[in-house]
């Protein structure tokens, strides 16, 4: 069956403040065994999906996430993201994940120089056979909230991101300035997914839409595709 | 024979003698430091000095307000219900808790931030959301929500903008980063806030019974921890900044203003919970907020009726250098205080080390009684605890009301021929209304404040009240907060400003669908050494004791922010008040938004019909007159019950509570639903409203426009009319079918031949554009 059992690893950097919400949306929401890992911990433990939370990890005075990637349990991210592991960065978690190396690009400031919280209509590019407008839609809605989600990338990454359709989802009505209007992408080889929108908060039946359910699980049917079949 | 004097300071600077110079410029009086003098039997050291001048403060010792405060009832009347109990009264500890049932409750409290604000509104708003944090998660309760209470001046002045853009940013920024979501609030925009703005802050939390701690410490020779960050020479003397009047030379004052580091914040939040969750652990815990280490040491002390011992040496500082004076007065950020069993060290230590935090033992417990500080071995400090918390002196200051308020509460329409209003006046008064930034869409603030995270918002910003779904162990409770003040009818009348303040705040709460619980309130006035304004402030705290009682709606703690004044005169007396609801069934959450074409809409209360202390008078005609809209305490009553009862019967699709602007504003609210996306095109809907069905009116713009209390406009399917207005005949609840929800996207309000119609896109563009146009910055997307 696919996707029964599968284990859930919430990443907790001290200033990581929707680590819960992520554990909600996966434990809670989704049902599946979830738990914490420490940023000082050194080993994920055994585990399908790592989510990096959101929230302001070392409280990203310097730049988001630029002290977060040297942390100790991040050495073990990288080595489970290079051995094909499923690792999802929400956010916080999206910025970290640039900053390491594992996803293309760098998120800056946002083009208002403001912080922006509010519910944004996505496109779903096409890019995986999970992750595509087939599977959750064409447009789905979603709330974001950051003052660094402006994406950028020079134009070679950018064609390749292109190329290999990469980009996950884009803002309709584009809140930060991002680049061809990027709120989410891929690694090329398809195991690390990165988003600014937060799946985490468009969940519970009182939220803007229940979407955020359909992207996580979209996210884990990478590597266990019998979830997309039990939900359809 | 005088006690005898302390040794000499290690620093030589702490030795000057004490000139009655020095005494003035810590804001003590002669007779204050006479006291000083009797309790201690003999001079103080310049330590000592500062000690008492925070402490006696109005900020800390409300030393001017404490007879009024003692009005408010702090303890729900009864019947015991499953929930609304008091658990720990108003002035107890640093936060009020009130029992919401299932071994739950809830701990919250407001504060204000206005001086700081003033002089640098960045630092000083973050500070201030830093600061009520920890005034709830010292109580042993988790942050789940932040509100604030803004007012600013004209937003047509570019002071007033750099003060809205600081303000908004510093709040972002500290409670984005803490991770409590910002869900709510007021604000206003009136030239009397002009150069004072005011910045009210309010914390909720969520605790089990048996997690409420105390700020007590109790046990013999039991350690003292200090825990979080370090000491510096930020924020000297915040406590005596904030009780003067601002001036010219106030920008000078900016290291009296602190700065916040909400990371710090967060990491101290974890790391105090996770402590408190030790059993045991905790035997006494409280926040170093205005007045620093000074204030939570001879407070613990004063509550356990111990001792308490330090050495400053054991102080974490992040300066070199600094002296006693400047150790005991720094108002640096994000530290507490916590008293431990004697032989758990250990424990406590390795949570903090887990965080990276600091947790030095600077002392311990004693049976003196006395707070007695030491630096370098030597005392620098001995003072009776007690002399300075509980033995503050107590004012009661002259109390005369100023001439300008009687003259203007005595005008009346008729006296001063303003003509009532013509078709063309009214088409022209609407859209000047919603796009006044009082009334106008705050959606540029609120976007800027994550009011979503911990993911629990049910109703965000926008709406009466906010609803926020709280997480309890395997179960969950919905509640729902609103705070408000219109300052301008408190400025005409006091006492009913001060009422209208409270059943006001009911109302929205009530609205959506809400059992009221508690308050929490900021009283922010003038210097009260000015009679008019000690009027003010007296007959607002009778009119906000009176309505609590009224509603049997305990007062559970809050704040003073007295010296609000700028070189122009004081503002506009300003009681904030903030009421948090228990929604018992989820199915009750009611937001102000219509949701069909066809659904009935239905005025509550009868026909407006004052025009005094209006938005409309001021807007339209320049004037801030009249006497504010009266107060019918029994009629306001039973409107919220049957609202509330219809709530409960499933019968209301929405309810709005008519307040600035009146009728036609409210019914454009309603109709003003937000889109499901950022950018995406809203619902639209119109109203067609008929108002010959309340009867003739003396004055069409009191009708349309004024702001008569104790009305609410309600959104219902048609099937649910009839039996609506039949309740509502059975409660002696007036009640008006005004008309229906169109898919014309149409506002038409006619009473017989006299008819005007708006577009409403043209009336949202209005509402929603002004803030957003005004604060914009060229060249930024």
């Amino acid at each position: 069956m696919g996707g029964a059992g599968m284990k859930i690893a919430v990443l907790q950097f001290p200033g990581s403040n929707c680590d819960q919400d992520a554990f909600q949306l996966f434990g809670g929401g989704l049902g599946l065994p979830t738990r914490y890992v420490w940023h000082k911990d050194t080993s994920l433990g055994e585990t399908d999906l790592v989510v990096v939370p959101g929230g302001f990890s070392y409280g990203d005075y310097l730049r988001c996430g630029a002290i977060a990637r040297f942390s100790p349990i991040m050495r073990a991210v990288q080595a489970y993201a290079d051995r094909g592991g499923l690792v999802f960065g929400i956010c916080n978690g999206f910025q970290i994940l640039c900053e390491a190396g594992l996803l293309p690009g760098a998120l800056i400031r946002n083009a208002s120089l403001e912080f922006r919280c509010l519910t944004c209509a996505l496109r779903v590019e096409d890019s995986t056979p999970s992750f595509n407008p087939r599977v959750l839609g064409p447009v789905i809605h979603i709330p974001i909230a950051h003052g660094e989600g402006n994406y950028r990338i020079d134009e070679a990454g950018r064609a390749r991101l292109e190329a290999n359709r990469q980009v996950l989802l884009r803002y309709v009505d584009n809140p930060n300035g991002a680049l061809a209007d990027i709120a989410g992408v891929r690694n090329e080889r398809g195991n690390v997914f990165g988003m600014m929108p937060h799946p985490e908060r468009a969940a519970e039946r009182f939220h803007p839409s229940q979407d955020g359910l359909a992207v996580a699980r979209a996210v884990l049917a990478t590597r266990f595709p019998g979830l997309l079949r039990q939900t359809a | 024979m005088p006690a005898a004097p302390l040794p000499l300071n290690p620093d030589p600077l702490l030795n000057a003698p004490i000139t009655p110079e020095l005494v003035k410029r810590h804001g003590l009086l002669p007779e204050e430091y006479a006291v000083i003098g009797r309790t201690l039997d003999r001079t103080p050291t310049l330590t000592e000095l500062g000690i008492f001048s925070v402490m006696w403060s109005e900020h800390c010792s409300y030393k001017n307000t404490r007879p009024l405060l003692k009005g408010f009832p702090t303890e729900k009347r009864g019947p015991t219900a499953a929930f609304g109990r008091v658990l720990v009264k108003a002035g107890e500890e640093n936060a009020g808790i009130i029992d919401i049932g299932d071994g739950w409750a809830i701990a919250f409290k407001i504060e204000s931030h206005n001086h700081p604000s003033a002089v640098e509104p960045f630092e000083g708003a973050a500070t201030g959301v830093g600061g009520i944090i920890r005034d709830i998660f010292t109580m042993g309760a988790r942050p789940v929500l932040l509100t604030n209470s803004l007012r600013f001046g004209e937003l047509t002045s570019p002071a007033t903008k750099r003060l809205l853009r600081g303000v908004v940013a510093g709040i972002a920024h500290y409670g984005n980063c803490v991770g409590v979501p910002t869900v709510g609030g007021d604000v206003y925009f009136d030239a009397c806030y002009e150069g004072n703005p005011l910045v009210n802050a309010l914390c909720l939390g969520t605790l089990r019974h048996d997690q409420i701690r105390r700020g007590a410490a109790t046990g013999l020779g039991n350690p003292v921890y200090y825990v979080g960050a370090a000491t510096g020479r930020d924020g000297l003397g915040g406590a005596a900044f904030a009780s003067k009047e601002l001036s010219q030379e106030s920008a000078g004052d900016r290291p009296a203003v602190q700065k916040g580091d909400p990371f710090m914040e967060k990491l101290l939040i974890e790391a105090c919970l996770e402590m408190m969750a030790v059993p045991g652990l905790v035997v006494g815990i409280q926040d170093m907020g205005a007045a620093g280490l000074t204030c939570s040491t001879c407070e613990t002390a004063s509550r356990g009726g111990s001792g308490i011992e330090i050495e400053l040496d054991q102080v974490p500082q992040r300066e070199t250098g600094m002296n006693s004076y400047e150790i005991m007065l720094s108002e640096s950020q994000e530290r507490m205080l916590v008293i431990v069993p004697l032989g758990r060290e250990r424990e406590i230590e390795a949570v903090f080390a887990k965080w990276d935090l600091h947790a030095a033992l600077v002392g311990h417990v004693t049976a003196t009684g006395r707070m007695v500080v030491k630096h370098h071995g030597i005392t620098v400090a001995d003072i009776p605890a007690g002399a300075l918390t509980d033995a503050a002196p107590v004012y009661q200051r002259e109390a005369r009301e100023g001439a300008a308020p009687i003259l203007a509460r005595a005008w009346t329409p008729a006296a001063a021929a303003v003509p009532d209003l013509d078709g063309p006046g009214a088409q022209a008064a609407l859209p000047r209304l919603l796009g006044h930034p009082t009334i106008a869409s705050k959606r540029w603030i609120y976007r800027q404040y994550d009011h979503m995270v911990q993911h629990g918002t049910a109703v965000g910003p926008g709406s009466d009240a906010a609803v926020v779904r709280l997480r309890l162990g395997a179960g969950e409770k919905f509640i729902a907060i609103s705070n408000d003040c219109n300052g301008r009818y408190c400025y005409l009348n006091p006492h009913r400003g001060a009422l209208i303040a409270m059943v006001e705040c009911l109302r929205n709460v009530v609205c959506s669908g809400a059992t009221p619980l508690a308050m929490t309130d900021n009283l922010n006035f003038g210097n009260p050494y000015k009679p008019e304004n000690f009027h003010q402030l007296r007959e607002c705290v009778r009119g906000l004791a009176e309505a609590c009682r009224f509603f049997d709606v305990p007062v559970v703690g809050g704040n003073v922010s007295l010296y609000n004044e700028s070189p122009e005169g004081a503002i506009d007396p300003t009681p904030t008040v903030a009421i948090v609801g228990l929604i018992e069934d989820e199915a009750h959450i009611t937001r102000q938004f219509v949701g069909a074409a066809g659904e009935r809409l239905i005025l509550l209360g009868g026909a407006p019909h004052e025009l005094g202390g209006s938005q409309f008078l001021g807007l339209i005609h320049g004037l801030k007159t009249g006497d504010a809209p009266a107060v019918d305490l029994p009629g306001e009553k039973r409107l919220q019950d049957f609202l509330l009862a219809q709530i409960k019967a499933a019968r209301v699709r929405a309810a709005h509570d008519l307040s600035e602007g009146g009728l036609l504003v409210a019914v454009a609210e309603m109709l003003f639903v937000p889109p499901v996306a950022d950018g995406a095109a809203p619902p639209v809907f119109g109203a067609s409203l008929d108002l010959a069905i309340l009867g003739a009116v003396p004055r069409r713009d009191a009708l349309l426009f004024g702001e008569s209390q104790g009305r609410v406009v309600l959104a219902v399917a048609p099937a649910d009319a009839a039996p609506v207005m039949a309740a509502a005949a059975a409660a002696g609840v007036a009640a008006a079918e005004l008309g229906g929800v169109t898919t014309d996207p149409v506002l038409a309000v006619r009473s017989g031949a006299w008819a005007v119609r708006w577009p409403v896109g043209e009336l949202r563009r209005a509402w929603e554009t002004t803030i957003e146009e005004a604060m914009k910055r060229p060249g930024l997307g």
